[in-house]
């Protein structure tokens, strides 16, 4: 330790930048850039077949436009209706779940990664096995509601009343185990002599999950509505595969009008104002689930 | 008396879920091992004939192999860079006395909520410019990207949960930080890392979007662009899909199995998926 030196702290805290930067330049350019040029390319014109048109700045005609496309007002809607049902139906499956895993038996391990099955399969594939089972001539549906009386079968998928209740049932099937793990984190938290103190001033099995149980797992499961929330909003993967869309836009979806709008049109000006608009729905509602989880964070910091 | 039912309640509703959740994926193990004739019988065939037919054609004639090397390329270097850059953020994150930790935690979680398609065409664009469109890089800078939220989380929650006094006895022997945090981090926090790992890898090997996007010729799709792209003649190839699918599945379903354990603690540990 000789010469003159910089405070221990300083180069503490260098170094902690060096460390940083790289994880800090993917963020900034492939991630916080786009959300920017995303608005920037929503102000102009650009259609990717026609580059000689070249890429004039319009204001906010592509804004003007989006709220007179009926498609895309269709979208919105079922977009918020996705969100609300599955996410609705995973939370209380979910919470389902992590009550029955949430105690010792044998074997329980092998439940938990049976129940994992559906979340790390890919979304494209579970897709693809929802259409098969959904199929109209020879699907594992109709087969078990209408035996070998093929002439009643139903073809889900182009009815747009039972299509859109396949997506949200496929992604219920997929998702529910994921709300459940973090569901059971939580309960896993809660001390055992709770239970043994209210049971022995003679409270009932329901009592005791209203009054110990669901108050002490608000967190967790506000953490699991949110997450799912989120990630509800950004379905793409299972319209692209079993619906495309379809039928009559019934399950066209903002992620995936967008898509069409950008990279099957060409639209890249008028698709961008569909990424911005999803961008600002969804950051309200990330602002919220950072306040929750962030705060719940930094205190285990300390 | 109450104490049978309760067990027998609790014993039938755990069979229901785990058969449930295995239900749709078994269904396509089988669909994959049946003729052409058994994939479209009424009443449908439980047991296959167990014909390897569909994975023959589902290589010989839709390039699977291809699709799977693609898969495995573009999964295992994002894992490998998402990983060593977590590592080091993650490193500063739950050790060093740095500022706005806060503030990056936050900033980090905002890009794993993203949808993708908020960023979808410029990160389109600059690969464009970039030359980057059908290629690797091009698949893998993204994903980088948006698997380093879940990363980042993991890592710094378990660097944080790893006692003090190791670090401060090898700073004490000497150790420059950077050799603190190969020498004497990474190795204790492996379990963590290796967490870390599987979810990243879960993640590149099952997304579709971008790969939808960046890999538009054949040569460089992954699997889940090739399952959701086969097309037949004039009907679905039913056999083949299904022979993909379970191919692109059984390495998540080994992983499951093996690492259940894990697993459920990085995806509370960081309650992020990326």
């Amino acid at each position: 330790m000789t010469g003159v030196r910089l405070s221990l702290l300083t180069r503490e805290r260098i170094f902690g930048v060096v460390l940083l930067v790289p994880c800090f330049l993917f963020v900034a350019v492939f991630a916080f850039y786009p959300i920017l040029y995303s608005f920037y390319l929503s102000l102009h014109r650009i259609i990717l077949g026609l580059p000689r048109l070249g890429e004039p700045f319009v204001g906010l005609t592509n804004y003007r436009d989006l709220l007179h496309d009926r498609i895309a007002l269709h979208a919105l809607g079922n977009t918020f209706a996705f969100v609300f049902i599955s996410t609705f139906f995973e939370i209380l499956l979910g919470l389902a779940i992590a009550l029955v895993i949430n105690r010792h038996f044998r074997g329980r391990g092998l439940v938990r990664a049976a129940i994992l099955v559906p979340w790390a399969i890919p979304t494209v594939v579970s897709s693809q096995m929802w259409r098969f089972i959904f199929n109209d001539k020879y699907g594992l549906l109709n087969f078990l509601l209408y035996g070998s009386q093929t002439s009643s079968y139903v073809a889900w998928l182009a009815d747009p009343a039972y299509a859109f209740t396949a997506i949200v049932a496929a992604d219920v099937w997929k998702t529910s185990s994921f709300a459940g793990l973090l569901i059971l984190a939580g309960l896993q938290v809660i001390p055992d002599e709770l239970y043994d103190a209210a049971r022995i001033d003679g409270a009932s099995a329901w009592q005791q999950f209203l009054r110990i149980t669901l108050p002490l797992i608000r967190p967790a499961l506000l953490v699991a509505l949110l997450f799912r929330t989120m990630d509800a909003f950004r379905v793409f993967d299972l319209v692209f595969v079993m619906t495309q869309g379809g039928p009559a836009d019934s399950t066209n979806v903002l992620q995936f009008y967008g898509y069409k709008k950008i990279f099957a049109e060409g639209l890249m000006g008028y698709g961008s104002t569909i990424s911005v608009l999803v961008f600002l729905v969804t950051f309200v509602v990330s602002l919220l689930y950072i306040r929750v989880v962030g705060r719940r964070f930094l205190q285990e910091m300390g | 008396m109450k104490r049978v039912i309760t067990r027998l309640a609790f014993y039938t509703v755990t069979g229901v879920v785990v058969f449930m959740s295995l239900l749709p994926f078994l269904w396509f193990l089988d669909t994959s091992l049946k003729t052409e004739l058994e994939i479209t019988a009424i009443p449908p065939v439980l047991l296959p004939s167990g014909t390897l037919h569909f994975y023959r054609s589902a290589i010989e004639r839709y390039d699977l192999l291809h699709f799977v090397r693609n898969s495995a390329i573009v999964a295992g270097a994002t894992t490998v860079a998402t990983i060593l850059i977590s590592s080091f953020a993650g490193y500063a994150l739950a050790r060093l006395r740095i500022r706005y930790k806060g503030l990056i935690m936050g900033a980090l979680l905002l890009v794993s909520m993203f949808p993708q398609i908020s960023i979808a065409g410029p990160v389109w664009r600059i690969m464009q410019s970039l030359g980057w469109l059908n290629s690797y890089q091009g698949l893998i800078i993204p994903y980088v990207t948006l698997t380093l939220p879940l990363g980042v989380w993991i890592l710094t929650s378990f660097f944080n949960e790893l006692p003090r006094e190791l670090e401060k006895a090898a700073r004490v022997d000497g150790c420059s930080h950077m050799q603190t945090l190969f020498r004497i981090m990474v190795p204790i926090a492996a379990p963590g890392v290796f967490t870390a790992a599987i979810l990243v890898f879960i993640y590149a090997w099952n997304e579709f979007f971008f790969a939808l996007l960046i890999m538009t010729q054949k040569r460089f799709q992954t699997l889940p662009v090739g399952i959701a792209l086969f097309q037949g003649e004039y009907t679905l190839p039913w056999g083949e899909i299904a022979a993909a699918s379970t191919v692109a599945t059984v390495p998540l379903v080994l992983l499951v199995f093996l690492f259940q354990r894990r697993i459920v603690r990085g995806l509370s540990a960081g309650a992020v998926k990326g």
